[in-house]
């Protein structure tokens, strides 16, 4: 202890050592699946482990694609988080706008209800939802992957709170110049809520892309479904070619760490905002 | 703002903001109502929310009532499904192993309480580089992830059975034997959550006033009696919440268990979660209504035990 008081240099080094070595070993499963995706299958299966391929295998990316439906899922997943962004962020800002802004009868109740979903977890919506998507005929189909999750009690939730945390001058003022509340809304109070929007807009993101158990139920084909399915159903027929394993699974994954590497603060605070996942 | 919807009191029940006030202005000045504008912004999202949320809560606690019949058609059977919970030894299992992954995942916290306080050392370089490389495991597609550990896990030829080995240990095939499989799939857990616990213990460790370390210093407190008396401490609202997110979560496993271990594993009946059971008696057995009514049992657990730890929050959280 008295060293640590003695010399502050002397105990960031340590806090570096202990920082460094941490997050070397965080990193580490990623850097490992980077070096697999490149190597060949014996490569893989040698050990000691291979630190680096003899020969760069970069067609193991080329032949994810012609090897499993990558293309078609990778479409899907796409197809599927830009419709639940677009969807909630259009729809939660515009519920969260009324129920922190605006008057109406029964507000309280409809919120406290509305509220109350957030903490039920998702098995006890799992099975009507699907009976749902299937009476519709929309199994195996992104309207059916996307349909339950266009609508979220958190997302209004978090808008809401963002909306009483804005002020009431501009507002007012809009409404005084005669705007009807719609044009209040999207030309007034929805740029000022723009940091809040962001928080929405990487939470349904990470959560649309990920998300597992959901589209695992609704799709049964390969063609429809989505990467997250895809990848786990992969492991049967594929599971003894590991480079192409890890470079599918590499590339399932990209978008979401270029997003998260350029938008870091975004996403951290963003999270930070979510509470739960 | 950020702070305000990270701290565990505001969470739950949403407190009347500086809003409330200019609102109740605004009712002198004008009709107490906003007329039908109201309806045209909530009614898509209410009814969407009723829909696939609210009515299908209802069906769920019905259909946890009833029999499914193979030609379709559901029979009203009473609490024969709830009975059969207790008869059924995969159950009182798949709590145990539920948690066993909560509490190795709940590991998780102390370590992030350690590394947040190194990382938030004031000018401490390279900060925002730890942040990110703790922090990118969270964000990676369990879907994905998984089939990396496997690979990892391997018991012939991966990197972990290999290090053994240097020790004259012979590792085990992780993710196919009783017992390891649980601990390997929970490891991974950790690894994913470490980074979200890390963000909101920094982000309660900012909160806390610098003068109160600078006068512990003065007093002689090195920088362990300091960690043990200020910081741990003044964190427990976070650490509260980290806890309250991480128990919510690990009963919710699935997407690990899932792609590490595969449906035909044969270890899976000894390592399987609840969300699992669930999953394999609605949608791979069709018995729907066994598997509503183990809805509401992880409903009803995780109720209970959140419930529990509001309950002894007051003994070790301090708030300010």
């Amino acid at each position: 202890m008295s060293r640590s008081k003695g010399g502050k240099q002397g105990s960031n080094v340590l806090a570096h050592c202990v920082l460094a070595i941490g997050g070397l070993a965080m990193v580490s499963p990623l850097l490992y699946q980077i070096v697999m995706s490149l190597s060949t299958n014996a490569e893989v299966q040698s050990t000691p482990p291979t630190l680096w391929p003899g020969v760069v295998q970069w067609h193991n990316f080329a032949d994810v694609f012609t090897s499993m439906n990558f293309g078609s899922q990778l479409w899907v997943t796409v197809a599927i988080t830009v419709i639940r962004v677009i969807g909630q962020v259009l729809l939660c800002s515009m519920a969260g706008y009324a129920f922190a802004r605006m008057r109406f009868r029964f507000k309280g109740p409809i919120l406290a209800v509305v509220l109350s979903i957030i903490m039920v977890p998702s098995q006890l919506f799992l099975i009507p939802q699907y009976q749902i998507i299937q009476n519709l005929g929309w199994l195996n189909t992104i309207a059916g992957i996307v349909a339950p999750g266009i609508f979220s009690a958190f997302g209004l939730f978090l808008m809401r709170q963002f909306f009483m945390g804005l002020p009431d001058e501009l507002e007012d003022a809009a409404r005084l110049d005669g705007a009807n509340p719609f044009q209040v809304f999207f030309r007034v109070m929805l740029p000022l809520a723009a940091n809040g929007l962001w928080a929405l807009v990487i939470i349904t993101v990470l959560w649309s892309w990920n998300d597992l158990l959901w589209p695992l139920v609704v799709t049964s084909t390969a063609n429809a479904a989505p990467l997250s399915v895809g990848l786990s159903n992969l492991q049967g027929e594929h599971a003894n070619n590991y480079p192409i394993l890890m470079a599918a699974s590499l590339m399932a994954m990209a978008p979401i760490l270029v997003m998260f590497l350029l938008m870091q603060k975004r996403v951290m605070a963003g999270i930070g905002r979510s509470g739960l996942k | 703002m950020k702070t305000q919807t990270l701290t565990p009191e505001s969470t739950p029940a949403p407190t009347p903001s500086r809003a409330a006030e200019p609102t109740e202005d605004r009712r002198k000045g004008r009709s107490k109502s906003d007329g039908w504008w109201p309806w045209l912004f909530v009614v898509p999202t209410v009814v969407g929310i009723g829909v696939f949320y609210l009515w299908p809560i209802v069906q769920t606690f019905y259909y946890s009532f009833t029999k499914w019949g193979v030609f379709g058609g559901t029979k009203f059977i009473g609490l024969d499904n709830y009975l059969r919970m207790f008869t059924d030894s995969t159950i009182p299992q798949s709590i145990l192993n539920t948690l066993i992954y909560t509490v190795v995942v709940l590991l998780g916290i102390p370590i992030a309480v350690i590394l947040a306080s190194l990382i938030e050392r004031p000018g401490l370089r390279f900060a925002a580089l730890y942040r990110t490389l703790y922090f990118i495991p969270y964000i990676t597609m369990p879907a994905a992830v998984g089939i990396v550990w496997r690979l990892i896990y391997n018991g012939d030829f991966g990197p972990i059975n290999w290090f053994l080995g240097l020790f004259g240990i012979q590792g085990p095939y992780w993710t196919s034997t009783p017992g390891f499989a649980l601990l390997a799939v929970a490891t991974v857990g950790l690894w994913m959550s470490l980074g979200f616990n890390l963000i909101i213990i920094s982000a309660g460790l900012r909160e806390i006033p610098r003068e109160l370390f600078e006068a512990a210093e003065m007093d002689g407190a090195g920088r362990v009696r300091q960690f043990v008396g200020i910081t741990v401490p003044l964190l427990t609202p976070s650490i509260f919440f980290v806890t309250i997110v991480t128990v919510i979560s690990g009963f919710q496993l699935f997407d690990l268990l899932y792609v590490m271990m595969g449906k035909a594993n044969l270890a899976m009946p000894q390592t399987q979660s609840l969300v699992y059971i669930f999953y394999n008696q609605a949608f791979l057995q069709n018995d729907k209504g066994y598997a509503a009514a183990i809805g509401i049992l992880i409903l009803a657990i995780i109720a209970l035990l959140t419930a529990f730890q509001f309950r002894i929050q007051k003994r070790w959280v301090n708030y300010v």
